[in-house]
This record gives C-alpha cells, structure tokens and sequence, in this order.
C-alpha cells in the first residue's frame, strides 16, 4: 500500500505546480526578463541586456520614494496590528453569536473595493462634505477643514482595508488561547497589564509577526489610495511604477522598479524571520 | 446561580475535597476564593482577613489549573520561577528557590527543559512547585489530575498527600472523582447544583451519607426505599428491621425514606432460608480482588460485595438468602 501510494504521490504535485508555473512562474520571468529590455524612445520596447534601468533606479530620488513606500507600510502595519490585536483578543471572549455577527461585519468590508474605500474616506474627511462638520456643529472645531489629502488620512485609509486581513490572522491564534494561562499568571501575583504583555504577548508572538508582516506586504502595494488620500509627496513606489509602466510607456524602467520592490519586501520579510528564529533560540 | 448559600470553614493546614458532579459549582466556589471571580453577596475570609476587593493577583494564593496552564514560552525553572519573578524577588534568591522546589517536586535536573518535552506527570510536578513558589498561605487545585492516566492518577493522589502533609499547608482540591477525594481528603465537601450537601471526613461521609445524592455520588451504594414505622423501626422490602443508628436526620414516623446500603453489608446465603430476605442471583462479576453478585429481590437488584476467599458459593440463577446489615447501614431522606 505505501509503495503503491509513494508510486502515484507526484501526480498530485502537478497540479499546483503547473497553476504557479503558469500564474507565477512565468509573468514573474518575463518581468524579469523585461526589466533588462531596451526602451525605445516613442515606441515599446525591444529584446537586449542593458543595466540602465537599475542604474537610473538608484538614485537620491528614488530612494526617497523607496523610503517613503517602506516607512508607511511599516507604519500601517504597526498600526494595524495594534489595533487589530486586542480587537481580536476581546472579540474571542465574546459570546458566540455575538463573535459571529462582529466577523461577518469585518468580513463584509473586504468585500469593498480599494477604489470605493479610497473615495468614501476622500469625501468623509472633505470639508464640504466631511466629519469636519460634524467636529465644527458639536463645537469641538472652529469650523469645518478638510482632513485630506495628508499622511494621517492615507495612513487611515491604508489601516481601513488592510484590518480585515489582520483579525483574521489575529482571531483564530487567540481563540485558541488558553484563558487559564492568564488567570494563571494573575493567581502568581501578576496585575491584569503585566499578565497580557509577560505571558498573552509573548505567547502570541508568532502570530503578531505573521500579522505585521501580511499587513506590511499587502499595503506595500497600493498604488490607488496615495493618489487618492496622500499628497504627492506620499506617493510610494507602486504610483510611480504604474506611472512608468501606463502614462510614460516605459515598461522596462516599471519592472526594473517592481523587481526592486521585490527584493526589499523580501529581505524585510526575511529579516523579521531570522530575528524572530533567532530569538526562539536564545529561549530554548 | 452557580454558588448559593455556601457557609464553610476550612481548617487551617488541612486538605479539603470539593466533590461534586460537573456543573455543581465547586469550581465557581474555588475561583470565588482565588479571586478570579465575584461574588454578589457574602464573605471570603482567609486567615481573618476580608479578601473582598483584592484582586486576583494581590491575594496569597497559589492555584493549579485543570489545564495546569503552564507557560509554553518559559523552560520549567522560569515558569517556576514567574510568580518569585513577579514580586521582584533577587535572582540568587529566586534560583536557590527554585532549585529547593525542584528537588521537593522530585525533578531535580529539569531546570532547563522545555514544557512541550515534558511528560503529564512531570507538567504535574511543574505546576505544583510555581503554585507552591511563594509559600502561598492558601494552595488551590481545580481538578489537578483530571489529564492523567488512571495509573499515574493514584500515584499523583498520593504523592501530592504526601507533600501537603508535609508542608502543612491549607489546600482546597476541586475534584469529581469519589476516589480521590476519599484518598486525599481530611474534610470531604460533597456539592450538587450550587449548594454544600455535607462537609464531614471521607469515613463519615461514607458511613453517614446526609441524603440519597450523597450515599450514591461517594462509593456505591445499594439506595433501597423504605418506611419507618415506628420510632425505632423501619420497613425494608416487606420486612421490619430495628432502625438503623444511623438515622438522625430522617423524618418521624409513618414516613417514606432511603436505606444506604453499602455492597459490603450485603450477605448472601446458600440456603434462602438463611437470610431475612430472599433473591436470585442475575449476574457474577469477579474481579479478581473481590466479587460481586446482582441479586434481584423484592423487585429491585442489591449489589453484594465479598472477598474472594469468603466467597458464597452461589451461581447465577440461583435462589438465595440476604441478610442486610442494618446496623451499618444510613437512613436518609429520599
């Protein structure tokens, strides 16, 4: 039976390695392959090996927007998850039902696309038509002023969409908690606080590294919501490769950028894992 | 309401058992004392003082947790240590603690390990010596042993006795096993449905059961129905019988109530005319350090417990005579 069974075992790789080769493998190769491509000035672009377009990359300017694209996404995931974690931690200790009702409401915003949040928050922090109104009829505000364009309202915007995706890491891990490993540190003498961060937290670690990482990732990509909530200064890196690649038809000079941005997502991803297999080991 | 009308002392240095079925509140009464609950009426007091208002982590206590909640992040000295660590104990003096209770645990080289390599009697142990890591004035289980095999579990019963004898330390144990409470127990409180049905030793419980509930929940227990007729004597399946000492609490006469007789109080005879009552033998389980008989009588089935060498010599099917020991026997009330 096992031989039998270890015989046929690789038919069923085939399957999900053809659906990567043809989805993954492939696109991500021709970008690739684009990216050292020839530009030809009023035109497409034609076959060669030229480093130009990674030279022009590095650049002061560039780097900036590197910098910018890095830092925000960094910042809404930090955000998010600080949110999204206690959110979840009260959530689990809800009623079923309750829990229910909350998660198919959180689900439901991911239903919403990026362009439709993007222009809902646009209008809510507007001054015509915005919560500023509200602040300047409550009376906490002189009067009404607008909220966007600016860093906190495309940081808000960026934290809407990618929350979602941070309770439904979040949620299982903490429901799946004990509750008796928290009383248990709180009948050893630890106050409620220090009971969360010395054995809830760290407990959780994992976890919370997965989440900041999804959310990092996932945010890294926007294009729409910079352009819609931040101020040109804030545009990060996907508004300028879409720029290159759609209004000024240079492909190369877009996937030269986009396997840049590539490569640093995936170094700060594999920094957060080595730092987190290295702490494990300083542990046991 | 979970708890309702609990009074109840617990003696000083002494092991109490709070027995009862799942969902009879001896939890609910255990975290009441730790604090990790709040009650709405009533008192806690631990060695004269109020505990009202003290949170869980101010109180002197140390608990183990049914899951034992061990921290999986910290090797076994650490976790041992959390609670010395916690109210900023030095470090020398939190490692020569440390080792104190690991050699009273008997787990003397296990500092460093793990908790995910650890076997259930060892995450046991473990849990044990943090709950014992500040001399706790009050040491609390919530069914300690409840994820050990039968085996380890009479072991366990022991060995953690043993310790508390030792130590003389005042311990509550939450548990739903008859057993282990008759193993470990200096007072037995037997519960059902939120409220203290007795509180008396293992033996006496067992003697003088309170009620119906309790002769049932400790040990088995043949629960005949009778009646007392008359101020001495009661009416057993058709035949009169002096009333038991045991009977205190029953009601005056012309009174229906429940005769507790243990299985080892049950004899039988070759001969039916023997006994004061007569059966036949429906089933024989033996095993091995004792035998049992399921005697049907009267239109009820008595269990019969013997010995293996003062064994009847009876089979099944066979016609028998009884005889109760009333003498030994509880009257309680239905």
């Amino acid at each position: 039976m096992t031989r039998r069974r270890s015989d046929n075992s690789w038919h069923l790789v085939l399957l999900p390695a053809a659906t990567l080769t043809v989805f993954f493998v492939i696109p991500f190769t021709i970008m690739l392959a684009v990216s050292f491509f020839q530009r030809i000035e009023g035109g497409f672009f034609e076959p060669a090996f030229v480093l130009s377009n990674y030279v022009r990359f590095l650049t002061p300017f560039f780097g900036k927007i590197l910098a910018t694209s890095v830092g925000l996404s960094a910042t809404a995931a930090t955000i998010v998850v600080a949110v999204a974690f206690p959110f979840a931690y009260v959530l689990s200790r809800m009623p079923r039902r309750r829990q229910t009702t909350i998660l198919v409401f959180i689900l439901s915003v991911l239903s919403l696309s990026e362009v439709i949040v993007g222009f809902a928050w646009s209008t809510l922090l507007s001054r015509t038509a915005g919560i500023g109104n509200l602040f300047h009829w409550v009376g906490i505000a002189e009067s009404p002023r607008a909220y966007t364009p600016g860093l906190a309202s495309l940081l808000l915007g960026l934290a809407y969409l990618a929350f979602p995706y941070a309770v439904l890491v979040i949620y299982p891990a903490v429901s799946r908690l004990d509750p008796e490993l928290p009383e248990a540190a709180r009948t050893s003498g630890a106050s409620p606080l220090r009971a969360f961060t010395s054995v809830t937290l760290p407990i959780m670690r994992r976890t919370i590294a997965g989440a900041l990482i999804l959310v990092f990732v996932f945010t890294l990509g926007a294009y729409l919501l910079p352009q819609v909530l931040g101020r040109p200064r804030h545009w990060t890196l996907p508004v300028h490769i879409t720029d290159q690649a759609i209004f000024q038809s240079n492909i190369p000079f877009a996937a030269a950028m986009a396997m840049f941005l590539l490569l640093v997502s995936l170094a700060l991803v594999g920094l957060v894992l080595v730092v987190d297999s290295r702490r494990r080991g300083d542990q046991s | 309401m979970a708890v309702d009308d609990v009074n109840l002392e617990i003696p000083a240095g002494k092991l109490v058992c709070l027995l009862g079925p799942s969902g009879c509140g001896k939890t609910t009464l255990l975290r009441l004392i730790a604090g990790l609950e709040q009650a709405t009426t009533g008192q806690i007091i631990v060695g004269g003082k109020d505990q009202a208002g003290l949170p869980a982590h101010r109180r002197d206590l140390g608990m183990v947790f049914q899951s034992l909640a061990l921290f999986p992040h910290l090797n076994v000295a650490k976790n041992i240590a959390y609670p010395l660590q916690i109210r900023g104990v030095d470090h020398a003096a939190c490692a020569s603690r440390v080792d104190e209770l690991l050699q009273l645990v008997r787990m003397p080289d296990a500092g460093d390990r793990r908790i995910h390599q650890l076997s259930g009697g060892q995450r046991q142990r473990v849990a044990i010596a943090r709950a014992l890591a500040i001399n706790p004035a009050l040491f609390l289980l919530d069914e300690p042993l409840s994820a050990l095999d039968a085996k380890l579990r009479e072991h366990m019963q022991v060995e953690l006795r043993l310790l508390q004898k030792t130590l003389g330390i005042t311990t509550i144990v939450v548990t739903h096993d008859q057993r282990e409470a008759m193993t470990m127990a200096d007072l037995v409180v037997v519960m059902d449905r939120g409220r203290v049905l007795q509180a008396a030793p293992p033996i006496e419980i067992y003697r003088s059961p309170a009620n119906s509930f309790v002769a049932g929940f400790i040990g088995t227990s043949n629960l005949v129905r009778c009646r007392r007729t008359g101020v001495d004597e009661i009416e057993v399946l058709g035949r009169n019988y002096p009333a038991p000492p045991n009977s205190t609490r029953s009601t005056a006469g012309g009174r229906d109530a429940v005769l507790s007789v243990r299985p080892e109080d049950v004899a039988l005879h070759t001969d039916p005319s023997d006994g004061e009552l007569q059966g036949v033998v429906e089933f024989i389980r033996d095993l091995g350090s004792s035998v049992e008989f399921h005697v049907s009588a009267g239109g009820i089935t008595l269990l019969s417990v013997a010995p293996p060498r003062g064994r009847p010599n009876v089979s099944i099917g066979q016609d028998v005579g009884i005889t109760l020991h009333i003498a030994r026997a509880a009257l309680t009330d239905p």
